[in-house]
């Protein structure tokens, strides 16, 4: 019992009996998903059986879909993050997602990364710049764009663009990181260099990981979870679930048989 | 006949007849313009731009019906601009879906569409009469406003829903709030469009002579307006004025007032268009 409690307190994003509606459109069906911290977990799974639309509920992006609605809990950090008086502004800060296809603003280099701490009100030129330059280095992208950071970023490559974007996310520190497919628009060169800077980020992050690709899963995640229909069909450490997975239809899934 | 070359036939016909209706819109537009310019072009001088108006054509000028105009054309967006922006911005992201808010949408529509006469009678009954303001440059100002309202309200909100939904989610997913969103990142990505709004609107606005001379702007203006609150003419009245006058001399200064009134609209949509083109190269996504 006293072990059981031990492990709550830490792992600190849990997901309970959670459905989600578009309107009479079930997608989500009663998923019970604990994250563990300080690793990645990937989301696999067939098109359109429900994992972005989980990912977006950590950080409340479905809030905007027209006739959405849920029930069930998602407990962050010991609170309901759908109960009333929880900040929205302030879950998003430590909560942070990058999206499928890179999304920079039609801004420079420099403004995309220092956004996050300009809405909160800092101004310290000094303190800028020195985030702008250590998130830059943390996503590998210091060396390459060093020299134009007052150029606008829709003038970088996907693949930059997409770690600008990490960057940009990483600049608010939040302590977990969202990611809804983020290679499926780069080529396979940028791919590599955004898994390995995956595989980085996980020494001080939670990261989550959707992904359509299997061997990427395999690769760099700690945990798979594998939805189909709407439903968590099963939730294993990665090298278990690819070697030998609990359920045949997993079995099915990884291998090819359909997707 | 083959079904094939009726076909044809049909298609060259319409061709034509297109070929025709444009030839026949630009033939007319040039011919008006080339016989205004004739007349009027050798009438524009510093005398005519500084001069008031007078009971001899060669003596008079349209210095108080320019001014006017430019009276009604700055007090009109200052009052039109924020309160038809912070409408669209309103009704665009704020507002819930309700029966109510259909009700509005589909009024502001409508309005739009609503002749500028009634207009003028709406201006001379609030503004001129119920708020006191007579026939005063503000009094046609406020009523010119509420005309150009519902364009600059739907043109903000058309702009704000052209922005990529991608822009709002990078904005909220980094913590910020809904008015730092609009602010940061809807309006500066939305202002090609709202600007190319507000300019044609108010292009329009100083074309209108209708419902300011329902709200009482005059015909005969001796003095050039200095305040809002000043008696007032305005270029299409002028010329109005100018043209219906017996007199060969009139229809000169009011071909040569035509060009400049003309002048002024080209401008202004020469500007929309520099706008629009400069922010679609900006921004692309
Ligand atoms: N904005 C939306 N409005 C209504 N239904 C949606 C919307 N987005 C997704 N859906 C539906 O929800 C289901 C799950 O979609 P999604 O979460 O995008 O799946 P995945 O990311 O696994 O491909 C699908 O059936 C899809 O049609
Ligand atoms: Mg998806």
């Amino acid at each position: 019992m006293a072990e059981k409690s031990k492990m709550v307190e830490k792992e600190s994003l849990i997901a309970e009996n959670v459905n989600v509606f578009y309107g009479d459109n079930h997608v989500i069906k009663n998923v019970s998903i604990v994250m563990p911290e300080n690793s990645i977990t990937a989301f696999i799974g067939p098109s359109g059986c429900g994992k972005s639309t989980f990912l977006r509920l950590y950080n409340r992006m479905n809030d905007y879909i027209e006739g959405f609605r849920k029930d069930g809990s998602i407990i962050f950090n010991g609170k309901e993050i759908y109960s009333k008086d929880i900040q929205l502004e302030e879950l998003r800060k430590k909560i942070g997602m990058v999206f499928q296809k890179p999304n920079p603003f039609p801004k420079t280099v420099y403004e995309n990364i220092v956004y996050g701490l300009r809405i909160q009100g800092v101004k310290d030129k000094a303190l800028l710049d020195e985030v702008v330059e250590s998130t830059l280095k943390k996503v590998f992208l210091w060396g390459e764009v060093k020299d134009q950071l007052k150029k606008s970023a829709l003038a970088l490559s996907g693949g930059q663009q997409q770690r600008l974007c990490i960057a940009r996310t990483l600049a608010v520190e939040p302590s977990i990181l969202l990611m809804d497919e983020p290679t499926s628009a780069l080529d396979p060169i940028s791919t590599a260099k955004l898994e390995e800077l995956v595989f980085e980020l996980k020494k001080t992050l939670t990261v989550v990981i959707v992904t359509h690709n299997m061997q990427q899963a395999a690769r760099i995640s700690d945990k798979t979870a594998f939805f189909y229909m709407g439903e968590l069909k099963e939730f294993s450490p990665t090298k278990q679930m690819f070697t030998n997975p609990k359920e045949e239809i997993t079995q099915n899934y990884i291998t090819g048989r359909f997707g | 006949m083959s079904k094939y070359n009726r076909n044809y036939i049909v298609d060259k016909t319409f061709q034509w007849f297109a070929i025709f209706c444009t030839a026949f819109g630009v033939l007319s537009l040039l011919l008006f313009l080339g016989n205004i310019c004739f007349d009027g072009i050798g009438r524009i001088n510093w005398q005519f731009m500084t001069s008031l108006p007078s009971r001899l054509p060669e003596k008079a000028g349209i210095i108080s019906a320019f001014v006017g105009t430019l009276w009604i054309l700055v007090l009109t967006a200052i009052i039109a601009v924020p309160v038809g922006v912070g409408a669209g911005i309103y009704l665009e992201e704020y507002a819930g879906k309700s029966r109510l808010f259909d009700f509005f949408e589909i009024n502001i529509t409508n309005l739009a569409g609503v002749p500028s006469i009634i207009y003028g009678l709406l201006g001379l009954e609030v503004f001129a009469r119920l708020m006191n303001m007579g026939g005063s440059i503000l009094a046609g100002a406020c009523t010119l406003s509420l005309l150009i309202l519902p364009v600059i309200i739907v043109a903000t909100r058309e702009s704000l829903k052209a922005v990529p939904k991608s822009l709002r989610e990078a904005s909220f997913a980094l913590g910020a709030t809904k008015w730092q969103t609009i602010r940061m990142q809807l309006l500066p990505a939305a202002s090609g469009g709202i600007v190319t709004g507000i300019i044609l609107s108010l292009a329009r606005a100083i074309g209108e002579t209708a419902p300011l001379i329902v709200v009482g702007a005059l015909a005969y203006v001796p003095f050039v307006p200095t305040s809002p609150t000043d008696e007032f003419t305005v270029m299409p009245i002028q010329i109005f004025n100018w043209i219906s006058r017996p007199q060969k001399g009139f229809a000169i200064d009011a071909a040569a007032a035509i060009i400049i009134l003309l002048l002024i609209t080209f401008v202004m949509n020469g500007i929309a268009l520099y706008y629009r083109n400069k922010w679609q190269k900006k921004v692309k996504w």
